[in-house]
């Protein structure tokens, strides 16, 4: 199995897609609640997949362009098919997920094998009958929005007018129409006329999950720029601006590269916003642009290696992270195969592991510790121990209900709310 | 900035050098928390090596991840500042041409440019003592997708310091030394027509040396700058 790069749910949280760096995407549905299996209690099986993007040679360029999934999001439902966007560096596709249930029997042209057969015999007409057969789930292309990027795209956002989306590489955002291919708008271009006075890059952007004027882009810097399209037409000045000042007193040479956001998602709601940099992550009041609400440590140990993880590249790493349902928990990877959920409510918060060897399937996880001081207690794992290869950058949660999906790597992980 | 080798007036240099001062002056204040935790281990000049390190690295991606490079060029610029306080500042608060490099390798791709462009950046780190600094390590960055990767030009380069530009003058005999340029110089190439001979040709060439060597640098910084196709390799006339 290949690295997955991305995960995502539904709407519904029915679905949840995964693409990976092959190109390839696999969509699981949760399967229906069963008296007679019990312990299945809407579990998730493989639903479809299907190959996503092939690498690219682009000859004018002699570039190799892969064809690692960077994001999915998935449309909302408006028929019995479903449709999702999914995107690699530069092309981003409009993917139809159907069923197949019934299949159409005594057509008057061709025989049941397909053949043709002769006009000329055919003495009587008749209506084809539907009948049922094995379910097939067919993936099929139905738009392809290319050409429009120079650099790497990292987002794509649907809009809440379920018309339009928008996709964001290194330095521009481009407006689309679902409809239209041929075509896209230039709302967000910070490229400079000399490449050489280039500081920040974009790195992240999204749109309102209810004013469909409003998007908001994360730089490299640790800035968040909200912008509004009513205003005009190219958004490069922005409405609001989001900017926590440095703390002078942890200031250091890699001040700049741990303080890159890596992820932006509004909440639900739409009134906060949420930032993930190296070491923390910041929910933001879309009121208030001067620092945010809240400040959460992910794994703040790692303030004291920021060298050891600078050499090793570790430092780049790009960790998302997300909200629940009802905005009230946040969760967000680490390293050593660890994730981490806040509860916004409680102010708890609590450290847990993806893996097989340290977990029982439907057995509780345990919850870990990373030990910064000298003595290390029982269970408790120490900074220098931590595995920096098992990054969990990629989670969601299920937009109603308890459960995440948590991609370790190669693995993807289902947990849920225990049931009593 | 980067055409043609000028550098800026040392008026310029001071300037900013105070505007850089000012601002990021934490740097110098030895009773600074950050900079007195610093482990004597982990020395400013040994993370400028690995800085430029991975700027390499990164530059020689035949498509570098921008996001990456700009992070790394803006920490490198910040160490820069911290080492060298005093004394005359490479264009620090001049951002590096190294993101230029990055457009125009995007923009186009020339097998011949490339290799003279990696082997004049072999050179120069060898000369730096880059040599020395800990082994680039083998996976960091995207995996390198070359089809005759296009290297780094002059930014990196510009970001090494301003012994840089001495390193070229100097450097450049020593780096088309190995050519045996013996076959130009025989008469046999010589042009036959009348009122012509190859041996006076040859003489204001060898007196013009030291200007011929100043246009064959200019030459030289443009074909690397991306600004002039390469035709052919500077010459023999020596």
């Amino acid at each position: 199995a290949d690295i997955i790069s991305t995960v995502e749910f539904n709407y519904s949280g029915d679905l949840l897609a995964t693409g990976d760096k092959g190109g390839r995407v696999v969509i699981f549905q949760r399967e229906q609640e069963n008296k007679s299996r019990p312990h299945s209690r809407g579990e998730y099986n493989v639903y479809s997949t299907f190959q996503s993007h092939e690498p690219e040679f682009d000859y004018l360029k002699s570039l190799e362009i892969e064809e690692k999934i960077n994001k999915i999001r998935w449309l909302p439902q408006q028929n019995a098919a479903h449709f999702l966007l999914s995107t690699n560096d530069k092309t981003i596709k409009l993917w139809k997920i159907s069923e197949r249930d019934k299949r159409a029997e005594g057509y008057n042209l061709k025989d049941e094998d397909g053949r043709l057969r002769d006009p000329f015999r055919i003495t009587a007409l008749r209506v084809p009958i539907l009948k049922p057969m094995d379910l097939m789930v067919e993936a099929s292309p139905r738009r392809i929005f290319a050409n429009a990027h120079t650099y790497h795209i990292n987002s794509i956002s649907v809009n809440s007018d379920h018309e339009t989306y928008l996709s964001a590489d290194d330095l521009r955002i481009n407006l689309w129409h679902l409809e239209i291919t041929d075509r896209s708008f230039n709302i967000v271009d910070i490229k400079p006329a000399n490449m050489e006075e280039l500081t920040e890059v974009i790195t992240a952007a999204e749109f309102h999950p209810l004013q469909c004027n409003v998007l908001v882009y994360s730089s490299s810097k640790g800035t968040v720029r909200l912008c509004d399209m009513r205003s005009s037409a190219l958004c490069d000045r922005h409405s609001k601006f989001f900017e926590e000042p440095e703390d002078p007193s942890s200031r250091s040479f890699f001040s700049e590269i741990i303080s890159s956001i890596s992820d932006v998602k509004f909440s639900h709601s739409g009134r906060y916003m949420m930032t993930r940099d190296y070491l923390s992550v910041k929910v933001w009041d879309l009121n208030m642009e001067t620092r945010p609400v809240e400040t959460l440590q992910v794994h703040e140990y790692l303030r004291g290696k920021l060298c050891s993880l600078y050499e090793n590249d570790c430092i780049f790493d790009k960790f998302e992270c997300c909200w629940n349902g009802a905005d009230s928990a946040i969760m967000t990877g680490s390293y050593n195969n660890f994730f981490r959920m806040f509860d916004r409510n409680t102010q708890r918060d609590v450290t847990l592991e993806a893996s097989r060897e340290n977990s029982k399937p439907r057995a509780s996880l345990k919850p870990r510790k990373v030990c910064t001081g000298g003595k290390r207690k029982k269970d408790e794992i120490s900074v220098d121990s931590l595995d920096f290869n098992k990054k969990i950058l990629h989670t969601a949660w299920h937009p109603v209900e308890n459960i995440i999906a948590v991609a370790a790597t190669n693995n993807l992980y289902i947990f849920q709310d225990k049931v009593n | 900035m980067l055409s043609k080798g000028l550098k800026r007036k040392r008026e310029e240099e001071e300037e900013e050098e105070k505007e850089s001062l000012a601002v990021d002056a934490w740097w110098l204040d030895p009773g600074h928390p950050a900079v007195t935790q610093a482990s004597p281990a982990v020395t400013s000049s040994s993370l400028f090596d690995l800085s430029v390190l991975k700027l390499h690295h990164s530059l020689r991606q035949s498509e570098p991840d921008l996001r990456h490079l700009v992070l790394v060029v803006n920490t490198l610029r910040r160490i820069q500042a911290s080492m060298a306080p005093t004394a005359a500042l490479p264009p620090v608060s001049n951002p590096p041409a190294a993101p230029s490099m990055a457009d125009n390798l995007l923009a186009s791709s020339d097998a011949a440019l490339s290799a003279s462009m990696a082997s004049l950046l072999e050179d120069l780190s060898h000369i730096e003592g880059l040599s020395q600094a800990p082994q680039p390590l083998a996976d960091e960055g995207p995996p390198g997708r070359t089809v005759g990767g296009t290297p780094p030009g002059l930014g990196a380069l510009d970001l090494l310091g301003p012994a840089t530009g001495c390193l070229l003058d100097d450097g450049l005999e020593g780096l088309f030394e190995d050519i045996d340029t013996s076959m130009y110089d025989s008469e046999l190439w010589a042009p036959t027509s009348e009122g012509l001979k190859p041996s006076p040709e040859e003489e204001p060439g060898k007196e013009e040396a030291p200007e011929l060597d100043e246009a064959e640098l200019d030459y030289l910084m443009d074909v690397l700058v991306g600004t002039q196709a390469l035709e052919r390799p500077p010459g023999p006339g020596r």
